[in-house]
């Protein structure tokens, strides 16, 4: 047996710091990464990195910062594999493993000049911040901006801090609710992300919708927005898979003939509303 | 002024003749200076490739091996990283043997094609597409079915397509051998064995394949083009919930399948608790987890959708992308299922429904 050494595999792996850690919530951790030697993700707002430890495994992340933030990348884990685990147990000057970017990301390019529709749900508000902030930080070259998140409880809402700042931006339309609340200050509403959709004002013609939340909500929605009248090319949604190489050969993540690491995870519901398996 | 005298043209034989008397010389002759593996019998009618010391190892006459020789392309475990975790070092490695791989039928050619579609797909994947070209691959024809689970025929595997650098076709006495590269040409340069076919050989060659045709039948009762067709209208099938009832769900069909190359990647510590290896190994998307993400949901829950993933991965998705079907007619999916699964019932129950 040969070894060879390859400077050109998929597989190798950068070296990621920790520059920042914080506990969000009981289940949710923020990381704030920068790369070796402070090389760029050079990423678009919807993909995703392959997290690493050295020992344990790699995990697909979602990037959860824009691409106007550089020198550095931020991402949220949610505890409940292996990997996750293991990188809770991580602070600030701890290094991990890298791959990426990877997949295809919201098309940000196609989305200037157009209205936005950002509908976040859980979890779901991890990769849509990096696209929330994108479009704030570039904000008078996109349309109306409307943004709807939810949550089952104000406890379990994410980047609470950030959140109340697009809420009292004047430039963008903000709601959101929680599925059960037993705070009396809660500012939002009590309800499903659906019950929001039927009271926002769009131009259907001009409006693209991004859609991020648990796999079970993104029918409930799609049926709202298509009331709505927002065309289906102009649905975007995320799908989340099993995933193991991030570069569409190992097989775990794929819908129909779509891999999702490559051919998404950010697909139109034109793309995906033929594909029993997608949604 | 000279003009120079013309480059010498040396038109090489594209069919040179062994005969069968010196094919043990042959293996014999490659074994002292390279690896050979070539098909071994291992009783109870199940071969395997193996490393091989000379001809009279091999089974000229054999059906699909236990394991296709995709093992030699994809090993069942390789290794893609090696880490020092205290220094924060990762290597992305490759590690490889340079193998003749001889005897390899037509249907496992097809296989060795698809995976190369696969991983030369953007991204490539380099692990594969260096070691690959360290392989010789010498090709073997089948001049009968090996036996009722085949259907090669009907994915048009049954003659050669390419894809080896040398193949052997058996005639009465010799090998007839058709010299498709030059690493080929060389192989046989070195051994000293060969000699130009004459038309004697290239008309028995001709015999065996017009034979063939006569033989060789759509083993379905659907035909090459319209099969991809039948799959088009298949998701919605009652053939997928009779398989759900029978599937043991043991992963035994995908393992043995040439094309198919679905892979987990793990983290293998060494006992210091600081260096070690990232690996992938042969995953089965028959697996209960396959699909399932962290969070819980399971996208293939139940053995009848991820039975109809299977199906569909051979007749549907690698036409839309590849433009070929992934099934290469080799029968070792059937040949081992416990459930007695059979994929020729299969796809004729897919018929019979659509009638």
């Amino acid at each position: 047996m040969k070894t060879l050494k390859l400077t050109d595999s998929e597989y190798l792996v950068k070296q990621g710091k920790i520059i920042r850690a914080k506990q969000m919530t009981k289940l949710e951790k923020f990381f704030e990464i920068a790369l070796a030697g402070g090389e760029s993700l050079d990423h678009e707002p919807g993909q995703f990195v392959m997290v690493s430890i050295p020992g344990v495994g790699e995990a697909p992340l979602s990037i959860s910062s824009s691409p106007t933030k550089r020198g550095s990348f931020e991402i949220v884990a949610r505890s409940v594999g292996k990997v996750t685990s293991a990188l809770h147990k991580l602070d600030t000057g701890d290094t991990i493993g890298v791959r990426g970017p990877f997949g295809k990301g919201f098309p940000v390019q196609i989305l200037e000049g157009n209205d936005l529709l950002v509908v976040a749900a859980g979890l779901g508000l991890v990769p849509l911040r990096s696209l929330i902030n994108f479009v704030i930080d570039n904000r008078r070259d996109f349309g109306k901006v409307n943004i709807l998140l939810g949550c089952k409880t104000p406890e379990d809402m994410l980047f609470g801090d950030e959140v109340e700042s697009w809420r009292k931006r004047i430039d963008v339309n903000f709601d959101y609710t929680v599925d059960r609340c037993s705070d009396s200050d809660w500012k939002g509403n009590i309800g499903l992300i659906t019950s929001l959709i039927p009271g926002v004002t769009i131009d259907p013609e001009r409006t693209f919708a991004a859609v991020i939340g648990p796999p079970v909500m993104y029918k409930y929605v799609i049926i709202e927005l298509l009331k709505k009248n927002i065309p289906e090319r102009q649905i975007l949604v995320s799908l989340e898979r099993h995933m193991k190489c991030g570069i569409g050969k190992c097989g775990h993540c794929q819908i129909q003939n779509y891999y999702c690491c490559k051919d998404g995870p950010v697909f139109t519901y034109e793309q995906i509303k033929s594909k029993k398996e997608a949604l | 002024m000279t003009k120079s005298p013309p480059s010498v043209i040396i038109y090489r034989m594209q069919y040179v003749i062994l005969k069968k008397v010196n094919f043990d010389d042959f293996i014999t002759a490659l074994a002292a200076q390279e690896k050979v593996v070539g098909p071994v019998a291992r009783g109870y009618d199940n071969f395997s490739f193996q490393e091989v010391k000379s001809g009279k190892e091999i089974s000229i006459k054999y059906i699909p091996t236990i394991l296709p020789p995709k093992k030699y392309f994809m090993p069942q475990r390789e290794k893609l990283i090696e880490f020092d975790k205290s220094q924060n070092k990762f290597e992305a490695v490759l590690e490889y043997d340079k193998v003749v791989i001889f005897g390899i039928h037509t249907c496992d050619l097809a296989g060795i094609q698809c995976l190369n579609m696969v991983f030369s797909d953007k991204p490539k994947d380099i692990n594969y597409l260096v070691r690959k070209n360290k392989l010789l691959i010498i090709g073997l024809e089948c001049n009968v079915y090996c036996d009722q689970y085949a259907s090669c025929k009907v994915v048009d595997n049954h003659l050669p397509n390419g894809g080896y650098d040398l193949f052997f076709t058996e005639l009465p006495d010799s090998f007839i051998v058709h010299v498709n590269t030059l690493r080929g040409d060389e192989l046989i340069e070195k051994t000293r064995l060969f000699n130009p076919a004459e038309k004697i050989h290239l008309d028995q060659l001709e015999e065996v394949r017009k034979k063939k045709r006569e033989i060789f039948k759509d083993e379905v009762k659907i035909g090459h083009h319209e099969l991809s067709k039948l799959f088009d209208r298949a998701y919605d099938s009652k053939v997928w919930e009779d398989l759900d009832k029978r599937c043991v769900a043991c992963g035994n069909c995908t393992n043995v399948c040439p094309s198919c190359y679905c892979f987990d990647i793990l983290d293998n510590m060494n006992f210091d608790f600081n260096t070690g290896d990232r690996s992938r190994g042969w995953d089965s998307c028959q697996n209960e987890p396959f699909a399932k993400v962290a969070t819980g949901e399971n996208f293939r829950k139940t053995r009848g959708a991820r039975q109809r993933h299977r199906y569909f991965r051979k007749f549907k998705y690698p036409v839309e992308r590849y433009s070929r079907y992934f099934c290469t007619g080799c029968g070792r999916c059937t040949r081992t299922c416990m459930a007695k699964i059979s994929l020729k019932e299969t796809i004729n129950a897919l018929v019979d429904e659509q009638k």
